[in-house]
């Protein structure tokens, strides 16, 4: 029986037919989708506060709602992800929970400091960037509720990357100073962001299970090549260049060539020697304690209220 | 000829919305609660667009080559012209729920009125922003009642934050010059016309919060004013600070 | 005490004269408080003119296992399209 009901289900996924949450699934299928998604999930909320940072000193209005209006939309992701996960039979609460005892993870990324403004444009441009590039091929993934929120969010996404570049551009067409900020923050987040995609294929022993399962369509290294080809284009437009001395057009392959990732960094991160990762995790941690009173408050009323109501009737 | 009351009123609607929002901004990413969390970021966004679609219009007013940013970003703190209630600092959920309550509710009757206003840009102004407001104070006033009649803890919050705020309110109704002037010409909102309205309603969301009504029979409490002259607490020269850093640190950038 | 705020499930009526549609959920504490939350969360760019909220635990769903049972008998029930009538091209406004 189990063995008909997993070729079922993997004949159902290889037929490009949704799977929903009542659906029969391999219960390493459920683990998967539930790691990947609450770690997404993680790194929205997580994702707030380097450019949250940065809200209060934005150097004009229109930066100032359009920087707001960026970290609250990951906010809202954040939250179409958590509810996207707990169709798979898991709370929100249980969530925060494994990423405040450090159990879950969410993107290394977010554990760099934001030290200048041209950081909120550096991020909109490579991290948003590639975040975009590893989202657009979810939103075929073969779970229904995660397909589905990522539809959402990759359309709201758009605006985050064009603004972070626009951002740039300004700044690349500034004072001395502005271009410099420009470059150094280009300097800092590109290997980070080139990171973002994971470890090299051949490291990464869950690609091709979730392959299979249609849960990711590529590979971490064809993202991550798509990613650099786009980037080494675009930053001649900022008249900036990318870090990389051996970044170069390789006419065989088609490609840009570009040089070893410094895995033994990414994997310290991950670790949580990050130059942030205490910090975020212990931000997170204070917002969700400070609020709890205000959570038991709303709850203990709507309950007064509901009682009320009962005893009007 | 330049009106500068109207300048200096419209800098001084401009300057309560900039610097309430700039306040409620500082929760983005530390609220008790993502959904709440969107919801105060969303009224902080409302907010700054108030204050931007202002200070478009006084920098008309004023020539110069005034700008909405020329405005927010390099004027120093006895020019800026906010209820000292907008730039108190957030405190906990419960100050910053009853901060943005008396606010609202202020604003509302305020906006209600603007919108007729003789001078049609700051009518226009207000009769869109009122459509904001009025989503603000049903969103504040529900939580000031889910506070107050909440639990012990969130009704004791409340009531600390009712201390730490009330004897910030009276200045709401306080005319300054630039106010009487223009309300004799039916420009501007003579404020003490707003003070009954604005008890009724606060004392209506107080009862159903079950929370003792802060008005002293006599109205003799002692009221903090100034802000709207241009005289300030401490805290608005630490917000000016941080918001005009980059501005002033490279003066003429483009950003 | 210690309890999460329930799950609450969002339809969204995107215009007028349109059927509200699933949006996704969120939670809160209670019916108003949900909708407040819907409108900052899934209308943050104009998508909605209408919203219900139903608290996540009152919907009751059909089962999956009873798919065959419950579509399947439709299949074979071609009359019920109208493409299924053969009729002449002259007959106009049918």
């Amino acid at each position: 029986m189990e063995i008909n009901l997993e070729k079922h289900f993997q004949d159902t996924v290889d037929a490009e037919i949704k799977i929903e949450p009542k659906d029969w699934m391999p219960e390493k299928y459920r683990q998967t989708l539930l790691r990947q998604i609450s770690q997404h999930a993680h790194s929205e909320i997580v994702g707030m506060l380097p450019e949250a940072n940065w809200i209060t000193r934005a150097p004009s209005l229109r930066r100032k709602a359009i920087l707001l209006a960026k970290v609250q939309d990951e906010a809202g992701h954040g939250l179409y992800l958590y509810s996207s996960a707990e169709t798979l039979g898991i709370s929100r609460e249980e969530m925060y929970d494994q990423l405040h005892t450090g159990k879950a993870k969410y993107s290394s990324i977010f554990n760099y400091p934001t030290i200048t403004w041209a950081d909120m444009g550096a991020i909109g441009w490579l991290v948003d960037g590639a975040a975009i590039m590893n989202q657009v091929p979810l939103c075929r993934a073969s779970y229904g509720p995660y397909a589905r929120a990522m539809v959402r969010i990759c359309k709201e996404e758009s605006f985050h990357q064009r603004q972070g570049f626009e951002l740039l551009l300004t700044l690349s067409k500034g004072n001395e100073a502005q271009k410099r900020m420009c470059q150094d923050a280009i300097n800092r987040w590109w290997w980070p962001s080139i990171m973002m995609f994971g470890p090299p294929d051949d490291e990464s022993p869950n690609t091709l299970q979730s392959v299979k399962w249609k849960i990711k369509r590529f590979t971490n290294d064809e993202l991550r090549q798509k990613f650099v080809d786009v980037s080494a284009e675009q930053v001649k437009l900022l008249g900036m260049v990318l870090p990389d001395k051996n970044l170069v057009w390789n006419e065989a392959r088609g490609h840009y060539d570009f040089g070893a990732i410094d895995w033994n960094e990414f994997w310290n991160v991950v670790k949580g020697n990050g130059p942030c990762n205490k910090q975020r995790l212990e931000t997170r941690k204070k917002a969700w304690e400070d609020g709890a009173w205000v959570r038991e408050a709303a709850m203990a009323y709507a309950e007064k209220k509901k009682e009320k109501n009962v005893k009007a009737a | 000829m330049k009106n500068q009351s109207l300048i200096d009123y419209t800098l001084h609607l401009a300057d309560n919305a900039l610097i309430i929002g700039h306040r409620n901004s500082e929760w983005c990413g530390h609220g008790p609660i993502l959904e709440q969390d969107i919801a105060i970021s969303n009224i902080a966004l409302d907010l700054i667009g108030q204050a931007r679609n202002l200070y478009q219009y006084a920098a008309e007013l004023k020539g110069d080559h005034a700008t909405e940013d020329s405005l927010a970003y390099l004027r120093d703190g006895w020019d800026f012209k906010n209820l000292l209630i907008t730039e108190l600092p957030n405190g906990d959920w419960a100050q910053t729920i009853l901060r943005q309550f008396f606010f609202s509710t202020y604003q509302y009757f305020l906006y209600q009125q603007l919108q007729h206003s003789k001078d049609e840009r700051l009518a226009a102004i207000a009769a869109k922003a009122l459509k904001e407001v009025t989503y603000h104070l049903r969103w504040s006033s529900e939580w000031v009642i889910r506070l107050g009649d909440g639990t012990d803890e969130s009704k004791q919050r409340m009531e600390k934050a009712v201390e730490e705020l009330y004897a910030f309110t009276g200045e709401m109704f306080l005319p300054t010059d630039y106010e009487k002037e223009l309300a004799t010409n039916g420009i501007s909102v003579g404020p003490e016309s707003l003070k009954e309205k604005w008890t009724d309603k606060v004392r209506s969301v107080f009862e159903e919060a079950t929370l003792a009504s802060p008005f002293k029979e006599n109205n003799s409490a002692w009221m903090q004013s100034g802000g709207k002259e241009g005289k300030h607490t401490e805290h608005l020269g630490f917000v000016l600070a941080e918001m005009q850093f980059l501005q002033r640190a490279y003066p003429g950038a483009e950003w | 005490m210690n309890k999460e705020w329930p799950l609450w499930e969002v339809f969204i009526r995107s215009r007028q004269g349109l059927d509200h549609k699933h949006a996704g959920s969120l939670h809160a504490a209670d019916a108003a408080m949900a909708i407040e939350n819907a409108r900052d969360v899934y209308t943050r760019r104009m998508e909605g003119v209408s919203i219900w909220v139903v608290e996540s635990k009152h919907i009751h769903a059909s089962n999956p296992d009873d798919a065959g049972a419950l579509y399947d008998p439709a299949n074979d029930k071609a009359y019920r399209h109208p493409t299924f009538y053969d009729l002449p091209d002259e007959l106009k406004h049918m």
